[in-house]
């Protein structure tokens, strides 16, 4: 996890972080009584650690099959943290607001904006990624929905798209795939600025009606 | 020309990589060390900083520091333009004012950067960012363009100021006249990547950028201008563009600063802007207003027309677009004036968007064309044909190819125009009133200078390279078309390597001219490759000795008499009998001096066919027609696609984008994707389009035209239009919101 060192990375175990963040915890404690040493710690670039310490906080979670135990910021979202410490990039940032469907992933089976999500929320849980979604890469097995979007040609620039893809099947999933116009309604929440709607909808419908298992 | 061969509609070529999150865009590329940087922007838009506190962000975990204009890093090439768009960088006409990033307290515009804090995680930066305090004097504030036309400045170059044929104020004197304003708001590209850029000096003068950028080559010169640095040494990646609409075009500030302070800091640095910056630092469409003037005869010809555009811009620049331009040659019409004026006011600065002004203007003139037509009680398409011209009438000359007549009656035909009824407000379904509208769209086609290299193995793979970049129109796919077709090479087994500076030099994405560009370049280098496997197959001794090479076909790898099958030759063996493994190819391409006997456009027609709710006002677009007469479609799916993609910005155009400025603080009151609608699934129906795909006879060897700006010129005219169909209103200024129809209801 070379660069992210400072930020979590994998540790040993969720137990063994938990232990060493109560004590750093009460190394802490014992700094902030004594606020001199303190001061001296900060300015030998201890208050790094001392951040660190309040920072830091173990997380466990399954994402597209491989279980980690992190340990991360509390306040580090699901979609950076995919991103920027996971290294799964498939998952883009369009707004970090929720207003745009571009971070969609699954969270137990369910669509979730990852950047509405704090990445703490998610311990327990299993993740699925548009990288986890079939085998993929250069030339392993597509999920059909991946596959309908390439005959649909259900993109342009393709930054929306894995969005759109997990979004797609979970909307068939939840079973709000029976029209046309249900699938505009249940997408409505994934916006393609290229404007591939037209063509992202097909794929929907085509693989709905393939009843393909999603 | 190229040989017809035909042009299946193959997947696109980095499908796959799209579909599996393959696909790595700037901010996807993981360098060791990176830090991030957060931008913190201006609470007011004119005025100076009086006081600036960056302590606490200072000595916030992880911050490694806080650039404002007192500390910025030197960027020593900032006297020399920084421009960086179509050809490469241009010298920006100059006002009084000047904005450098970071390099002064003097504030221009609400949301200019005052601080970039940088932090080794993303967070830290975002939070230290918060504790950054700014207090300031504040000026009066102009940002009202309604207020200030007349303050409208003519601007220098080539689209500004007037242009006059026949009589100015012939228009007065016709039989049936029409003066009508209209008004295009602030909108914004709001492409779904986020704009930023992640700069990696690898050594002292030597620079890895991966950006958000339409042309990489743009970006390199850029940087090598505000560097003082070979151009050689910096290199710009951007294989995958998350769409840029016009927002990519050139370099901005933000990203030169980011690139001075990666340097100071010595680290990989990564700004990824909010998609409230998005309003402010990456331009946008300029507020413009219209007004019309049009006079013709009582058998419908036009007389006059006269056209008058103010669009806003900056006070530190002229951002200037072609928004008359289509009123000049358009219809057949002996006095046509058109001015076009600039309002400098406290606002950052456009830039193209999508359609550009030729969009804006485009609403403005197709509008006025179906009032006119509704006073003369002539159909909108029978108005237009009676003014159909054959000939460029602003400048005399032929056009390339103009197939518009048979667009505008296949796309009669598909949107079932004869169910429209002349009389507006006669169609009721239900709670609903029915419309139907058309428009024209129709922008330059241009033909640039590109290069392209061609790689032929033996083994029969075959690689393209072009430092173009492809922003979604699948400009791959299409290169790899051209090259099927020029060398008969399977799709599956054509490489594309694009988007590098590490590539033959290409233009930037933009003007819908790639195809066009690179496409001939990539041509011409597949030529000189087929032309040395003829040599070789015909020379003495060769295989097919005694042939003509005008005989010879060439297609899944074997060159043949075209006459007599059976004498033939693998490529592979031709080339291994000749101790080849590779032909290699490079082209420049540019268009010759015949070209300027021409006009060159692409055209497009859009018809729509519109429900409103008299009740609510609520504008729904039930159907789209986009028909495009674009030359030859060299690939027939992406094609379809980016016409689809210009309905769905359309209809965003037309019924809901504008980005709404409190003009108390001059400042965007929408700034995010929850106020600011884009048209989403719920708002496109589906969509029929339609490709003339008649190959253009001049402008290129694939006889191919643009269509990027097509797609979106023109349709939010048909969508006014088709709302005045359905309800007998018109509504002159955009958005079409339920508010606007409401009013007019009443
Ligand atoms: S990035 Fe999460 S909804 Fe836009
Ligand atoms: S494909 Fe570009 S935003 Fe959807």
């Amino acid at each position: 996890m070379n660069q992210h060192e400072h930020t979590g990375g994998e540790s040993a175990s969720a137990d063994s972080s938990r232990r060493s963040f109560l004590k750093q915890s009460s190394a802490l404690a014992a700094l902030v009584l004594t606020p001199p040493t303190a001061m001296a710690a900060a300015d030998q670039g201890l208050d790094e650690k001392m951040a660190a310490a309040f920072e830091q906080m173990p997380l466990q979670v399954n994402v597209n099959g491989t279980a980690h135990r992190l340990s991360i910021e509390p306040r580090v979202t699901l979609l950076d943290l995919l991103r920027e410490q996971l290294h799964l990039t498939g998952t883009k940032k369009g707004c970090d607001h929720g207003q745009c469907g571009a971070c969609t992933v699954h969270v137990d089976g369910a669509r979730v904006n990852a950047c509405l999500t704090l990445a703490m929320t998610t311990e327990g849980s299993t993740v699925t990624t548009i990288e986890g979604l079939a085998d993929g890469g250069p030339t392993g097995a597509l999920h059909p929905m991946q596959a309908a979007f390439i005959k649909h040609d259900g993109f342009q620039c393709g930054y929306c798209t894995p969005g759109q893809i997990m979004s797609a099947v979970a909307c068939i999933r939840e079973g709000h795939a029976n029209s046309p116009d249900e699938v505009r309604e249940y997408m409505s929440g994934n916006i393609c600025r290229c404007g591939a709607y037209a063509n992202i909808v097909d794929a929907i419908m085509d693989v709905k009606k393939g009843g393909a298992k999603v | 020309m190229m040989k017809d061969l035909t042009n299946p509609p193959i997947d696109r070529i980095d499908g796959r990589m799209k579909v599996t999150g393959g696909a790595q865009y700037f901010a996807d590329f993981d360098l060791p060390n990176t830090a991030y940087c957060v931008i913190v922007g201006s609470e007011i838009a004119r005025g100076s900083i009086a006081s600036l506190d960056t302590k606490k962000a200072l000595g916030a975990p992880g911050v490694l520091g806080v650039f404002t204009h007192q500390n910025m890093p030197p960027i020593p090439g900032w006297d020399a333009p920084v421009g960086g768009e179509a050809d490469g960088p241009a010298p920006k006409p100059k006002t009084e004012e000047t904005y450098r990033i970071l390099s002064s307290p003097k504030i221009l515009f609400d949301g200019q950067p005052i601080a970039i804090v940088v932090a080794d995680t993303f967070e830290r930066a975002t939070y230290a960012a918060s504790l950054v305090k700014a207090t300031y004097t504040k000026q009066p504030t102009r940002t009202d363009l309604h207020k200030h036309v007349s303050d409208g400045v003519a601007p220098k170059g080539a689209e500004g100021g007037n242009y006059l044929r026949g009589k100015a104020d012939a228009y007065q004197t016709a039989p049936v006249t029409l003066e009508a304003n209209y008004t295009i708001p602030v909108e914004v590209h709001n492409p779904m990547e986020l704009h930023g850029i992640l700069a990696h000096w690898t050594a002292a003068n030597t620079l890895m950028i991966y950006a958000k950028t339409q042309g990489v080559n743009a970006t390199q010169q850029a940087m090598a201008q505000a560097f003082k640095l070979d151009p050689k040494n910096i290199h710009v990646h951007t294989e995958f563009m998350g769409g840029g609409f016009g927002m990519g075009l050139r370099t901005w500030p933000q990203e030169t600063a980011v690139v001075a302070i990666a340097r100071k800091i010595n680290r990989p640095l990564k700004l990824v802007v909010s998609r409230s910056q998005m309003f402010t630092l990456v331009g946008h469409r300029p507020y413009t207003v219209q007004t019309i003037n049009m006079g013709a005869d009582r058998d419908g010809k036009l007389i006059g027309i006269a056209h008058a555009a103010t669009a806003e811009t900056a006070s530190y620049e002229d951002f200037t677009e072609a928004t008359v331009n289509m009123t000049k040659f358009m219809y057949a019409c002996p006095n046509v004036s058109t001015r076009y004026r600039l309002v400098r006011l406290d606002r950052s600065v456009p830039i193209w968007m999508r359609g550009p002004g030729e969009a804006t203007g485009a609403f403005a003139l197709e509008s006025a064309m179906d009032e006119m037509a509704h006073k003369l009680n002539l159909d909108p398409i029978e108005f237009r044909l009676r003014n159909y011209t054959e000939t460029d009438p602003e400048h005399n000359r032929p056009y390339s190819s103009k197939h518009l007549k048979e667009a505008y009656q296949r796309g009669a035909e598909a949107i079932g125009w004869k169910n429209r009824k002349n009389e507006p407000g006669s169609v009721r379904e239900g709670d609903w009133l029915i419309g139907y509208g058309m428009s024209t769209g129709t922008f330059n086609a241009f033909r640039w200078e590109a290069s392209a290299r061609i790689l032929l193995k033996a083994d029969g793979s075959l690689t393209i390279q072009s430092a173009v970049t492809d922003i979604g129109p699948g400009t791959g796919t299409a290169l790899t078309m051209i090259a099927h077709n020029v060398l008969g090479v399977p799709v599956d087994r054509i490489k594309v390597e694009y988007g590098d500076t590490s590539l033959p030099k290409a233009p930037t994405q933009g003007g819908s001219a790639i195809v066009s560009a690179v496409g001939s370049a990539v041509y011409d280098a597949c030529t000189a490759i087929k032309t040395e496997l003829a040599g070789l197959a015909l020379r003495a001794g060769g295989p097919l000795a005694g042939q003509q090479a005008d005989e010879l076909t060439l297609a899944d790898g074997v060159l043949s008499v075209e006459k007599e099958p059976k004498k033939k030759v693998a490529v592979s063996d031709l080339m291994q009998a000749n101790n080849l493994t590779v032909l290699d190819k490079t082209k420049d391409s540019k268009g010759g001096p015949e070209l300027g006997k021409y006009s060159m456009y692409s055209f497009s027609v859009h018809f729509v066919q519109v429900r409103v709710n008299p009740q609510t006002g609520v504008v729904r677009v039930t159907k789209a027609v986009s028909v495009a007469d674009s030359g030859r479609i060299v690939s027939p799916k992406t094609a379809a696609s980016q016409m689809i993609g210009g309905v769905a910005g359309g209809i965003g155009m037309a019924l809901t984008e504008e980005a709404i400025i409190d003009h108390r603080f001059g400042r965007f009151v929408n700034n995010n994707l929850a106020d600011y609608h884009v048209a989403v699934h719920a708002d496109v129906p589906a969509i029929e389009t339609i490709m003339i795909d008649k190959p253009d006879p001049i402008i290129n060897p694939m006889g191919a035209k643009g269509m990027g700006e097509i797609a979106l010129i023109g349709f939010a005219g048909a969508v006014a239009n088709a709302v005045f169909n359905a309800t007998g209103q018109r509504v002159r200024d955009l958005p079409i919101t339920p508010d606007k129809v409401m009013q007019k209801l009443a």
